[in-house]
């Protein structure tokens, strides 16, 4: 009995040497041309599971960009390599390292998942291959972990809860109960929302948690009915999102405590909680009827390409090229100038469909927040919250 | 006050369910005596089974109706393939093979409904609430989850107490050899006592579903605390089980309210101290 195990092993071994020696064969064994090759884009978002969607999003309003531009940036042409992260942060380093050095990409791109995103960026900081993150919003990316050639085009949970604490005492509201699931990136938002609340006047009466992905909310339900606050401030998205606003209106809480949060609750959901969500208050970096020219090209564009609406996400990738654009025409397209290159990225300005849009000294963007209420399965703009919200530098030595 | 009635009704709510989770799983190890890890993945099954039935039939309770003779003969299926061959085995041996259950189910589980966390629709005419303070409604359903789950108890009551195959359960909890030299066949009585208690698991699962999100993994925390309310209630007793379940769930509600960072482990200093005073459980036998 033991034995077999010993010769399986023995033979799992010998199979996955060869794999692996296979694996390093594959791009030694190409011709190596330099001038007419195209620049190699790796993109490591997640193409199954829970957030499939969201990396497919992405993937398509990048893939519009460079169509856009006739399929080349500065001249060169844009090859993608795609790698499916699954969301599952312990296979990070692995596919980091199949793009670094397997695939040997010029840019990297990615991820969705916070997890995924921080064991990629500490490969791309030790490698400083110029990296863009195109949603993942763990703070610590642009705080303490910023680093030369690592930028983002999206948010951090932070700096979206630092700008519906402002809403909010905007609005007048003085006594809140906070609930979030409770994970790093409930902690971050839930922190950022305290910072600006409490510092305008507010008064946060509890903070109320659930286990990460546990849904099981009437306990905070009953809680938040005795604490009797102006308004309930949540992060919570995707499933557990739908589920909470549908037993908020359920429990009755709808029409005495205004339910406030970061906008990723209302977002991707509005069909799904229907009527339960009229008069969700949420703050976040876009709103689909944002009124500028960009946004509307770039919504109606994205419909005609891919038959479905653009949302943030969609967003976030659309400017995650922009921003390499920007970069690769200042070195005339050539990434061998790395120092150069990431210098131009962290000085680009241009307009976003999102609004003008600019990166801080940490490389996170500098952008509106926008006041959305959610009406008839709709996110409507209310108002411009913030305009030019950057997030704080915190422990980042760019910045200093 | 008005806090701690909605908490009551929350904990009442939650410990049926529970009970109704971990009555197979006491049954299972004091008659068969085979620890099975894999309770909870019935529970997850029908969760699963919830969604796709109710998207078939279009109702929770016809789905109920069809999901639980589905899981039951699941189970005697399992049963006749994997777990006849534990009994008078070790412990270490049944333990390891429900933990390969374990990953088989949760595999096919990604393979068949996918990672997404889903949820089944609450039906609309149970979509209700009823106002209980000012502010506060309950939610009809919920109540409708607690009415199912005690009629579901009575009924295991009725079956344990007043029939042939219930007095058979029953000699086989006290004296299994004895029932043997009888002349039942106790191999089908073993196989309708797990199928039973993996048909109650899944009728858990499924009542549960529409006020639970249906994500992969869930059947693993119904299996730990399946196993502290045996624990607590004393192993075969279903009695001990409707007891500790209740307990659990209270506590469990209580003390998310007011002891909010124990919350985690209000659970587990119960179940030790109920082990330090009655090392058999509430109602477990004295040995």
């Amino acid at each position: 009995m033991t034995n077999d195990i010993r010769i399986s092993r023995r033979h799992a071994l010998a199979l996955a040497a060869g794999a692996g020696a296979l694996g390093f064969a594959g791009p030694l064994a190409r011709p190596a041309i330099a001038q007419a090759k195209p620049i190699k884009v790796g993109l490591l978002l997640p193409y199954s599971g829970t957030y499939a969607q969201l990396g497919e999003a992405i993937t398509r309003a990048m893939e519009m960009y460079v169509k856009q531009q006739g399929g080349a940036l500065a001249g060169r042409q844009i090859q993608f390599v795609k790698l499916d992260d699954e969301s599952e942060p312990p296979k990070a380093t692995d596919l980091t390292t199949k793009l670094v050095q397997g695939e040997k990409v010029d840019v990297l791109m990615g991820s969705v998942h916070s997890g995924v995103a921080m064991a990629m960026s500490k490969i791309a900081r030790e490698e400083g291959i110029p990296t863009i993150i195109p949603n993942a919003g763990a703070d610590t990316l642009t705080r303490q972990l910023c680093a030369k050639n690592v930028f983002r085009s999206s948010f951090s949970n932070g700096q979206v809860g630092l700008a519906t604490g402002k809403a909010m005492v905007d609005a007048g509201i003085k006594k809140v109960v906070t609930f979030t699931w409770k994970y790093a990136a409930g902690d971050e938002s839930v922190n950022g929302f305290k910072d600006t609340f409490t510092k305008g006047g507010g008064q946060v009466l509890k903070d109320l948690t659930v286990p990460f992905p546990n849904v099981e909310f009437q306990s905070a339900l009953a809680e938040i009915a005795s604490l009797k606050p102006d308004a309930v401030y949540t992060f919570f998205a995707g499933g557990g999102a739908v589920k909470f606003i549908k037993d908020y209106a359920a429990a009755g809480l709808k029409s005495s405590i205004p339910l406030w949060g970061a906008g990723f609750l209302t977002d991707g959901v509005e069909s799904a909680v229907g009527s339960a969500g009229d008069g969700v208050m949420t703050v976040l970096h876009y709103a689909d009827d944002v009124d500028t020219p960009e946004n509307k090209k770039f919504r109606a564009d994205f419909k005609a390409a891919y038959k479905s609406d653009a949302d943030v996400y969609a967003v976030q990738g659309w400017d995650a090229m922009q921003l390499l654009d920007a970069g690769l025409k200042a070195v005339g397209g050539d990434v061998s100038k790395r120092d150069a290159l990431n210098a131009a990225i962290s000085k680009a300005s241009f307009k976003s469909p999102r609004g003008p849009f600019k990166l801080s000294a940490s490389n996170n963007p500098i952008q509106n927040m926008y006041l959305r209420e959610l009406k008839g399965g709709k996110n409507v703009l209310v108002k411009t919250a913030a305009t030019d919200f950057a997030d704080p530098t915190t422990g980042c030595r760019l910045a200093s | 006050m008005e806090l701690a009635l909605i908490q009551l009704l929350n904990g009442l709510q939650y410990g049926l369910l529970i009970f109704l989770a971990a009555s197979g799983l006491t049954l299972v190890f004091g008659i068969l005596g085979v620890i099975n890890l894999s309770h909870g993945s019935f529970y997850m099954l029908g969760a699963y089974l919830a969604i796709t039935l109710t998207s078939l039939t279009g109702d929770i309770f016809l789905a109920l109706a069809l999901g639980i003779p589905i899981a039951f003969l699941f189970g005697a299926a399992i049963e006749w393939l994997f777990i006849r061959h534990l009994y008078d085995r070790d412990h270490l041996q049944q333990v390891l093979l429900t933990f390969g259950l374990i990953l088989i189910f949760n595999e096919l589980q990604r393979m068949i409904w996918g990672a997404r966390p889903q949820s089944v629709p609450i039906p609309s005419y149970l979509g209700g609430s009823i106002k209980l303070t000012d502010v506060l409604s309950y939610p009809v359903y919920r109540i409708a989850v607690a009415a199912l789950c005690v009629v579901l108890a009575l009924a295991m009551v009725f079956v344990i107490q007043k029939t042939r195959v219930g007095r058979m359960i029953r000699a086989g909890e006290s004296n299994r050899e004895m029932v043997e030299v009888l002349g039942i066949d106790t191999r089908l009585l073993f196989r309708f006592v797990f199928a039973a208690g993996v048909a109650l698991a899944a009728a858990a699962g499924m009542i549960a579903a529409p006020i639970e999100s249906v994500y992969p993994g869930i059947g693993e925390r119904v299996l730990i605390i399946s196993f502290v309310v045996v624990v607590i209630g004393g192993i075969g007793s279903i009695r001990g089980a409707f007891v500790g379940a209740l307990l659990i769930g209270l506590a469990d509600a209580f003390g998310k309210v007011y002891l909010k960072e124990f919350a985690g482990m209000i659970v587990y200093a119960i179940m030790a101290a109920v082990l330090v005073v009655r090392p058999g459980g509430l109602f477990g036998r004295a040995n």
